[in-house]
């Protein structure tokens, strides 16, 4: 009786030390204390690490995990720059806490990389006149501080390119679409998708669900399910664990289109194309812009967006770029897809009027090229997408 | 691995394809909750039944990815989540540690723990289980599509929920279990220990929420992320006073969440003018209603031993 007990004191013991080593993993590497604190005038410069902060896991195969291949590139390309990382950082107070760390440890510039973060950066610039905090994704209005700035990609771009993929890979006119919450970011996706498969085969239907979760595998595996079962045969999502769905669709013979990594060791018959984040090049570039004491009033400064069209001062790469091709993507496809991203990269866009809403009203009139400014607020799905919006 | 069946051709049909899904949605919430009740019934309420899950969910997809056999996966899943419960017998047994609490700490460390070792196995790929149709019955109109064109974990459920229900009510060792939730002291007073009885249900309750994570992993989702669970454990252990601790009725319950759920989707695809966010919220408003209207009621038929840790945690809310 005594060894049993010891035993299982032993068990809870290990359990506490495990438990203990998880809490304290984040904010690992204690740089010495920054005494090189010297006040410059340009926010951004003169700091010794910079810090990145995680809504989720580094290694989630998706948006976390490119992220952070994103500030692996960056310290290679400065490795002056100490990199500090904070993973899991759930959307609240904790945020400023774990920003504070990193400042105390000599950060100048600290990229909040998830889209709830906002706010606490908005918090955070105005506490810190001399940190840079750069935003994944967002908007900002009004007076922006000359030290905050917001970027992201046009994500519905290369998504609109799989849709083309998917409106010639199907042969019963209906694709699946598996999203989370109606956001217009997701919108944009699903409207993006359908208008692309519209431009190759004008009978394509998108039929949409929502799941109400970026990441709950059961809904993703219900969802998949019902889709097929109403003879869909093209699938795709924007979620944030992306593998159940793959492997579903490949499991019933038909296609899928990927979002957020390369699936296709998931799907090795039925993989078209995808969506894949590259952040390298753009978080580059902006501690390029802060090291020349260039980032106030420069273009990261809210609301920076990058596509495949290119403006002299506006020469970064897009961070989401089309992922291969599967082995069942005719040659035909792919030059037609070739030839689309051509336009979109100059005159064109895939919004470009006239865009219809469910209804059949025109909400992007004949021959206008609308601007990002004039997407970020989408609210409706276009017509040939099966589905509605859930209100709140 | 086994062969595919070819999906339901009948399934078009709204109400088959919600049961349909139903059942295979259930599956993991009815093991958790068969589970739970042989707990329960001993007397431990585990609240941590979703820590569980998850242990069983990741313990049975990495000894599928290590060996290649789903049914390996199950073995090793029912031991992790058997595991998991073990701290919990020890707290509340040897320690006599507040069950609510424990229970609730044991949900953060499945939590805690599963993720910490679960990130290798993110985007690994094992062999899974899958849909297998039993000749003859499968053929039946829509009772064949529902029952029997599923996946060999819901099969057995469908085998274990009666076994359990025989195991409590028809055997020397399910009267002794009982009798540690009732009567403890006419346990002691016949020799027998209330503990070592109590240990053995809340552990097996916990193996049998590891093979409910366990088919979720290889039935449902085909993967191991973080947090996958996503409240079925706790859904499960609703279900267990909605089912009267009664392992029959159990089942009845957990097709009727699994149907829950099932039924967002489905009318989704089907473009029916609903709004998505009221039905995520079905499940717990089910099991809100229920615990509402059945309460008093369902109390009463609680085992004795229940009673101390409801009225040990019951609000007060008038002098």
């Amino acid at each position: 009786m005594t060894t049993f007990r010891r035993m299982l004191f032993a068990l809870l013991a290990v359990c506490a030390l495990v438990l203990t080593a998880c809490a304290s993993n984040s904010a690992s590497t204690s740089s010495s204390d920054s005494d090189s604190s010297t006040a410059s005038e340009t926010p951004g410069t003169g700091g010794s690490a910079i810090g990145f902060l995680y809504v989720g896991p580094k290694d989630d195969y998706g948006y976390n995990q490119a992220a952070a291949q994103g500030a692996a590139e960056l310290g290679e390309a400065f490795p002056d720059y100490e990199i500090l990382e904070a993973e899991s950082v759930p959307e609240t107070a904790e945020v400023e806490q774990k920003a504070e760390q990193m400042i105390s440890q000599g950060a100048k510039i600290i990229f909040t990389t998830s889209y709830g973060y906002k706010d606490y950066a908005l918090n955070l610039a105005e506490k810190h006149p001399d940190v840079v905090f750069l935003q994944q994704g967002n908007t900002l209005e009004g007076d922006i501080p000359n030290n905050i700035g917001t970027y992201f990609g046009n994500v519905y771009e290369p998504v609109y390119l799989a849709g083309i993929a998917a409106g010639k890979a199907t042969t019963s006119n209906k694709l699946g679409y598996v999203a989370a919450f109606p956001i217009p970011q997701t919108l944009l996706n699903i409207n993006a998708f359908e208008l692309g498969a519209q431009s190759v085969n004008p009978d394509a239907e998108t039929y949409t669900v929502f799941t109400s979760a970026w990441c709950d595998p059961g809904k993703q595996s219900q969802a998949a399910e019902s889709l097929l079962n109403q003879g869909v045969d093209v699938l795709t999502q924007h979620q944030d664990c992306t593998s159940t769905i793959t492997q579903a669709a490949e499991k019933a013979g038909a296609s899928v289109v990927g979002y957020h990594a390369d699936a296709s060791e998931l799907a090795p018959e039925g993989w078209l194309t995808g969506s894949e984040w590259d952040w390298g090049p753009l978080y580059i570039d902006m501690v390029t812009t802060i090291d020349a004491e260039e980032f106030a009033g420069g273009k990261y400064n809210g609301n920076y967006r990058v596509g495949y069209k290119k403006t002299a001062d506006d020469a970064v790469d897009a961070p989401l770029v089309q992922s291969a091709f599967g082995p069942s993507v005719t040659d035909e496809t792919k030059t037609e897809i070739a030839a689309a991203k051509e336009e979109i990269s100059t005159t064109g866009s895939p919004f470009a009027g006239p865009v219809y809403d469910q209804d059949g009203n025109v909400v992007i009139e004949d021959g206008v090229i609308p601007e990002y400014s004039e997407l970020e607020s989408m609210d409706y799905l276009v017509q040939g997408v099966v589905g509605e919006i859930p209100a709140s | 691995m086994i062969v595919a069946a070819s999906t339901a051709a009948g399934s078009n049909l709204l109400v088959v394809a919600v049961l349909i899904a139903g059942v295979t949605a259930g599956t993991s919430i009815l093991f958790a909750a068969l589970g739970e009740t042989i707990s329960e019934r001993a007397g431990i309420i585990n609240v941590g039944t979703e820590g569980c899950m998850l242990c069983g969910a990741l313990g049975a997809y990495a000894a599928a990815s290590a060996t290649g056999n789903p049914w390996f996966g199950v073995l090793a899943g029912a031991l992790a989540g058997g595991l998991l419960a073990l701290v919990h017998a020890y707290m509340v047994l040897n320690r006599g540690a507040n069950q609510l609490a424990s229970g609730l700490a044991l949900f953060f460390m499945g939590l805690g723990l599963t993720s910490l070792f679960g990130a290798p196995y993110v985007s690994k790929q094992v062999d899974t289980f899958s849909k297998v149709a039993i000749p003859g019955l499968s053929k039946i109109p829509a009772i064949g599509d529902i029952f029997f064109n599923q996946d060999p974990l819901t099969y057995l459920s469908f085998v274990t929920a009666p076994a359990v229900w025989f195991l409590l009510f028809r055997t020397r060792w399910g009267l002794m279990l009982r009798g540690a939730g009732e009567r403890g002291e006419v346990l002691r007073a016949y020799g027998h220990s209330t503990v070592k009885v109590r240990y053995a249900a809340v552990v097996s309750g916990g193996m049998l929420a590891g093979i409910g994570g366990a088919q979720l992993a290889l039935v449902v989702a085909l993967a191991w992320f973080e947090n996958m669970v996503q409240g079925r454990g706790f859904i499960a252990v609703a279900l267990v006073i909605f089912a009267a601790w009664d392992p029959i009725k159990a089942m009845g319950g957990a097709w009727l969440f699994g149907a829950a759920l099932a039924l967002g989707p489905e009318l989704q695809v089907r473009n029916a003018g609903v709004n998505q966010f009221l039905l995520d919220a079905l499940p717990y408003v089910i099991t809100l209603v229920v615990l509402i209207v059945l309460a008093r009621k369902r109390l009463e038929s609680a085992p004795e031993a229940l009673a101390d840790v409801f009225e040990g945690s019951r609000v007060v809310s008038s002098p």
